[in-house]
Order: C-alpha cells, then sequence, then structure tokens
C-alpha cells in the first residue's frame, strides 16, 4: 500500500497543534505500543498521540486524510487478533485519556461515555446506581470503545446479549475528520441503514468512536452460580443444549476443564474448590430474590444430575464467586503463562455442535502431540482455544500452527460455525475469514469499507483488503 | 476423632448499615451467611476427618433461624448440628458467647478437636475460641496456618505470628483457631442437600438442656462488658510514595513484600 512517509513536516504539525505532553514519536513511544496482548505481529506508530476531545480526533484525521498517513487506533491494547497494530506506521490515536463517564440518564436507563472508560469503570458506575451494563468479557481492563469495536461478548451472552445489543448511539469521527452522529437514546430505529450496527465490530476501519450511548437495565439484585462437575467433558457439554431445551436460561454457561483450572490454580496460586472431575460446567443465574434464583437454578440442577453430573455445587456467597470466578477469570493468562508462546481460535459454533466440536480438538491434539487447552462460553457456542508451542523450534511452530489453525477453523465452518465469536479479525485471521465468507460477501465488505474510508487510511490491512 | 466446629451466622455483605440512633447493626432484611472465616475452620476438619476418620459436629448460638448455617455445613459434609438457642441466650458478649459455646460443647462431649474460625466478619474480636477453651481447661492454638503433622494423640501445626512462624505441639483435646487460606472450602453439594432433606436435623439446646441454668451466666445479664457504640471504620486512602532508583525501589518493594509476607 502506497502511502505518504512521515516525515519532519507531519512531526512539525503535531507538536505545535497538540499538547506535548500527549504526543510521542520515535524513541519515546513505548514498545507496548508495538503490538497488543496477544503480540503475534508487531510494528511501531510513527506518532503517538493521546487525545482528550472529538475536536483533536478529528483534528487528526483531517491531517491524515490530507497528507494519506495511514491512522490507527488504540485504546487499551488487550486484543487477541493484532487489530491495534500499525502495520503501516504513520499515527496512532490512543483513547485511554478520553476516559470520562459524561452522563447517566436514569429517565432513559442510558449512560453515555467517552470511549477510553474501562469496562471495569464503567460496570462499578452503573452498578453503584444500582444499573447493571450485562455484556461482561473477561478482560476488565479493555475500553468500551474497545470492545464496541469487536462486537464483544463474554459471559452473559447466553441471556443478555453482546456489546450491539447494548449500544444505542455513538459519536465518531470519519477517516476525513467530519464528526458524525449515529443513533441516540432512541429505543427503536428504523431509519435507514444501520450504519451504528456497521461501526460496531468494525474493528476501528470505519471510524473512530468519540462517544457512545449505552443501554442499561435495572441490576439484578441476587445471583448464583452452580459448579457442575462431570467425568468427562463430551458428558458436560452434552448437558448445554438440553438446558436451553428445557427452556431454562441461565445468565452464564461456561465450560472448564481440569488442565485449565490447574494452569489457574498455579497461575493464582491459589487453590479451585474442586479438581476432583474432569470437566466442569458452571452456570449464573439471576433476578430479583433469592428464592427466585433457587427455584429457577433448582430444576436445572436436577436436570443436571439427570444428566450423569457427579454433584451440583453452589456458589452462592462473595467468597465463594470469587474462589470460582477468579480461577475463570484468570485462564487465559494462566495459559499464557504454561507455554513461551500461543496463538488462539475464537471461533463460535452452533450450541449443540460444542462437544463433538471439543472432542474433535482432543483428538487434534493426540493426532499432532500438541496442546490444546479450552475454555468458553458454552452457552453461546463460542469457544476459546490456544495452540500452544511449548518446546517447538520456529520452524516447526509455524508449520504446526498453520496446521492446527486449518483443521480448527475447516471444522467450525463443516459445523456452520463462525471465525470469531467475540475477539474479532484485526490483521491475524483475515485468511480464515476470506474462507469462510469467500469473494461474494468479502466484496460487499471491501465495498462499506470504501463508503466509509475511500482512501484506505484508517487501520488499513484489518479485517478485510481493500 | 470427635471434632467440633463453631460457626456463626453473619451479615451476607459487607455494606451493613449501623442504626444511628441506637449503634446496633441493621440485620433486618440483611441477607445473611456462614461467617467466611469458618468456611476454612470447617474444611480443616473435612481435611482432618478424612485422614483420622471420625465425626464432625458443628455448633453455633444464635435465634432459630441460625439453623440455615448449620443446615449448609451438613450439605458440605458435617455429620451432625447442634444450635444454642434461648431467648435467654440473648445480648452476649463475647465472654457470655464463649461460655454458652463452652457449656454446649460439654453437654455434646467428648470432643477431641474444636475447630474455630480466626474471627468473625461482624464482631471481629477473634476472643471467642481462646475464652471457650479457657472454660473448657484445654489447650489453645490461634491463627493456625498449616497442620504438619497429626496422630491420636495430638496435633504439629504452625502458627502465624504476623512476623514470625511458630511451630507447636498440642495435646488432644484442644481448640485451635485456623488462619484464612489454610485450606480452600468446599463448596455446598446440592446432591447433599437433596439427598440429606429428611434425615439431618439440627439438634436444638435451650437453657434448661446445659449443665449449668443458671440464667445469670448467659446473655446480656452474663456479660461483663456492653457495647456502647458501633460506628462503621473511616476508610483509608493513605498511599505510600517512595522515590529512588531502580534497585533502590527493588530493595524497598522487597521489603514491604517480605514484612507483609507475600513473598
Amino acid at each position: 500500500m502506497d502511502y505518504k512517509k512521515f516525515d519532519e513536516q507531519d512531526l512539525n504539525f503535531f507538536l505545535e497543534n497538540f499538547d506535548r505532553k500527549r504526543v510521542f514519536y520515535g524513541k519515546e513511544i513505548r514498545e507496548d505500543y508495538s503490538h497488543d496482548e496477544m503480540g503475534t505481529i508487531a510494528h511501531y506508530p510513527d506518532i503517538l498521540i493521546q487525545v482528550v476531545s472529538t475536536e483533536e480526533v478529528s483534528k487528526v484525521m483531517k491531517y491524515a486524510y490530507d497528507h494519506h498517513l495511514p491512522t490507527v487506533v488504540r485504546g487499551s491494547g488487550t486484543g487477541l487478533v493484532g487489530a491495534c497494530v500499525p502495520v503501516f506506521g504513520g499515527i496512532m490515536i490512543e483513547t485511554t485519556l478520553m476516559n470520562h463517564i459524561l452522563e447517566l440518564d436514569t429517565d432513559n436507563l442510558t449512560v453515555t461515555v467517552e470511549p477510553g472508560v474501562l469496562l471495569m469503570e464503567l460496570s462499578k458506575y452503573v452498578e453503584d446506581n444500582d444499573l447493571f451494563y450485562p455484556p461482561d468479557p473477561g478482560e476488565k481492563s479493555a475500553t468500551i470503545a474497545g470492545n464496541i469495536s469487536t462486537n464483544a461478548g463474554g459471559m452473559r451472552a447466553v441471556k443478555y446479549g453482546v456489546t450491539r445489543d447494548y449500544v444505542r448511539g455513538l459519536t465518531v469521527v470519519m477517516p476525513d475528520g467530519q464528526v458524525l452522529e449515529l443513533g441516540g437514546k432512541i429505543v427503536k430505529n428504523s431509519s435507514g441503514y444501520g450504519l451504528k450496527d456497521l461501526v460496531i465490530g468494525s474493528e476501528g476501519t470505519l471510524c473512530v468512536i468519540t462517544k457512545a450511548i449505552l443501554k442499561l437495565v435495572p441490576l439484578p439484585q441476587k445471583t448464583i452460580s452452580l459448579l457442575v462437575p462431570f467425568d468427562s467433558f463430551s458428558e458436560a457439554a452434552a448437558v448445554v443444549p438440553k438446558i436451553i431445551k428445557a427452556k431454562h436460561i441461565p445468565t452464564a454457561m461456561e465450560f472448564m476443564e481440569r488442565g485449565t483450572i490447574l494452569f489457574a490454580e498455579e497461575f493464582l496460586g491459589k487453590k479451585f474448590p474442586d479438581t476432583n472431575s474432569a470437566a466442569y460446567i458452571l452456570l449464573t443465574f439471576d433476578g430479583n430474590s433469592k428464592e427466585q434464583v433457587e427455584a429457577e437454578y433448582d430444576s436445572v440442577a436436577h436436570l443436571c444430575l439427570n444428566e450423569g453430573a457427579k454433584d451440583v455445587f453452589i456458589v452462592d456467597t462473595d467468597e465463594r464467586k470469587d474462589s470460582v470466578w477468579s480461577a475463570r477469570g484468570a485462564f487465559l493468562e494462566a495459559i499464557k503463562a504454561s507455554t513461551p508462546e500461543m496463538d488462539e481460535c475464537d471461533v463460535v459454533v452452533p450450541r449443540n455442535r460444542v462437544a463433538d466440536y471439543i472432542d474433535f480438538s482432543h483428538d487434534l491434539e493426540k493426532k499432532m502431540g500438541i496442546r490444546i487447552p479450552s475454555f468458553g462460553h458454552a452457552g453461546d457456542g463460542n469457544l476459546h482455544l490456544y495452540i500452544c508451542r511449548d518446546k517447538m523450534d520456529d520452524v516447526t511452530w509455524k508449520r504446526t500452527l498453520k496446521e492446527a489453525f486449518d483443521q480448527l477453523y475447516g471444522k467450525a465452518f463443516e459445523f456452520d460455525g463462525c471465525v470469531s465469536g467475540e475477539h474479532g479479525i484485526g490483521y491475524a485471521k483475515r485468511n480464515y475469514l476470506e474462507e469462510d465468507y469467500g469473494d461474494y460477501t468479502m466484496n460487499l465488505m471491501v465495498g462499506i469499507k470504501k463508503a466509509f474510508d475511500p482512501n484506505n487510511i484508517l487501520n488499513p490491512q484489518k479485517v478485510c483488503e481493500c | 476423632m470427635k471434632i467440633l466446629v463453631c460457626i456463626k451466622q453473619v451479615p451476607g455483605t459487607t455494606q451493613v448499615n449501623v442504626d444511628p440512633e441506637t449503634g446496633v447493626l441493621i440485620r433486618d432484611g440483611v441477607e445473611s451467611k456462614m461467617n467466611p472465616y469458618d468456611l476454612f475452620a470447617l474444611e480443616t476438619a473435612f481435611r482432618l476427618r478424612e485422614k483420622m476418620g471420625g465425626t464432625i459436629t458443628t455448633i453455633s448460638m444464635g435465634p432459630p433461624q441460625t439453623t440455615e448455617v448449620l443446615e449448609e455445613s451438613f450439605y458440605m459434609g458435617a455429620d451432625a448440628g447442634c444450635l444454642l438457642t434461648d431467648r435467654k441466650f440473648g445480648g452476649a458478649d463475647v465472654l457470655a458467647t464463649s461460655y454458652t459455646l463452652a457449656q454446649g460443647a460439654k453437654k455434646l462431649g467428648g470432643f477431641d478437636l474444636i475447630l474455630c474460625g480466626k474471627q468473625t466478619t461482624d464482631g471481629d474480636t477473634a476472643q471467642v475460641g481462646p475464652e471457650m477453651a479457657e472454660y473448657l481447661k484445654i489447650p489453645h492454638v490461634t491463627n493456625v496456618c498449616k497442620i504438619d503433622s497429626i496422630d491420636d494423640g495430638g496435633m504439629t501445626i504452625e502458627m502465624n505470628m504476623e512476623n514470625s512462624l511458630e511451630i507447636q505441639m498440642v495435646p488432644f483435646p484442644c481448640l485451635i483457631t485456623v488462619d484464612k487460606d489454610i485450606f480452600t472450602p468446599r463448596l455446598p453439594s446440592y446432591k447433599r442437600k437433596i439427598s440429606l432433606a429428611d434425615d439431618v436435623k439440627v439438634q436444638m439446646l435451650t437453657l434448661k438442656d446445659m449443665y449449668d441454668t443458671n440464667e445469670k451466666h448467659y446473655g446480656l445479664s452474663g456479660s461483663a462488658t456492653a457495647v456502647e457504640r458501633i460506628f462503621p471504620p473511616e476508610s483509608n486512602t493513605e498511599k505510600e510514595m517512595h522515590e529512588g532508583t531502580t534497585r533502590e525501589m527493588t530493595q524497598v518493594l522487597y521489603d514491604i513484600l517480605s514484612e507483609q509476607k507475600y513473598i
């Protein structure tokens, strides 16, 4: 791709027009900014600007547009597919200083936030006000705009849906610097194409989000989880569609295997309450009273026992929730700490194929002689599988990784699944997206990208290639 | 081996309000739970039973609804439970509570080991265990963070003394209070809950069941102290800032972590 090289004149523009303390270039740019959390691809930007307002973002974009400079937006950098890595260098817009909660509207049940508000700050703020922002991705230090950009899902998707279901309105800066309001506090909207929904999940390729209006719901007063042990993963996973079929909708349905729990124990230096079984399903129920929640979990607990569960453990107090959920929250980091390098597969398959899919991954582990620990959202079919490098040399690792990915994605497509459930496509998964969608659909996406960003300056070579 | 575990029902959340006029905790409408520290005592009992065999009885003092936490101990694995409940037991301070529990333990009789959590989350005195042991005239060790060995005669334990660890041998019968995180507590089992539903009942003991039936020794009248005022502690936002070279800061950080026993 042919971009203008970032030169001294460009540097001077930014040094003159922005607060020097928020502009970094050359060696001033920390290594962190060259990659995301997975770190499979790395490249430094030429300049990093920590923006504080929509106007500043607009000013940066206008300059980038006029001078044909590639530009990437970054939040906390917690992504896993290289979406925030500036593969062509150029400008990096960093949003973490735009971290203010602007308004809580209790008439419309919305909260208006700047893009850099962290997920953990958002949930604490709304819950302190007896309200609830249901999307619950595991990475709580991600920014809200990062969540919007990947249409992040999380554990409560099975009952409450994903980030897209909670975004009412967005303020965005287009690649030419134009500021647009998409959606608003309105509940319904049949007014033309849903541009807001195109922006959600676009991974910073269409425009820059500078403000979001999010939908809230009343905070459930009581939450209880059940940890259900099984002798095998197949038995555990097989129970999930049966729970759904019996018309029970838990808030979350996670699966975990003993191996992954043991990694988390070692990583956290803290024992899990039970590690006697090969596989577990973790179910959560919420409601407005203890009685209501107990009545709901009662029939699911019976169903699990009838379907071969060894027991059903009750996770009802803060301490018990912490002992179980802190391990669940540490799975990614724990697996990462168990191997020098890894890459992940964030596929989503229909819920009734989860058991078959994980069985397939176990067979693949044996066949290829590699480790593929996994965990994920049994209730919505979104699985996280991690191919571990362990002791492989460079050449073997690259070959093995490709072969394992080919097999895992191939099987997901065979099951009518998709490449990514919640982590996005970014840079790393483009080939598999193309393989899944084919030319016609990819061309539609390219058309959308061109309509938003005709000069292809915003996060180029991500999601789809122009 | 016969083990007795003392448990208490406490408010289910740390967000408990205090009545500004009476200075008493507002418990109405607040959910309750088993004192989190007692879960460690209970788990210690389960581990010792796995090793030595025997039975575990749980005991608590409180109004009739306290049976909830005793039942919960059944779902976790306790064999029997006893509630000391009587209006005459009401308003007890640490001393009267310890006396009542000691009387209950005497009445049930024959325990080799009594286990308590190191403190409660509502009273926080950490005194009931030791005082109970004094009334029962048995040795006690507090803040036990590890059990090194156990046989029919006694145990070798490690006691957390804040800045040091003390290794002690203690003969049975004795009482120990265990530190947080000695073991990760197991979760209550729904399977036990439904299978035990009609079989195991909490034993209720009232004043007239005790060896000492003198009501002046119990509850408010048996208390040596009275609560004058309860107020929430001021939250501490104090921060420590250190400046220096990387080498100096490494040493400072190491010292802090060592002092706090994280490393």
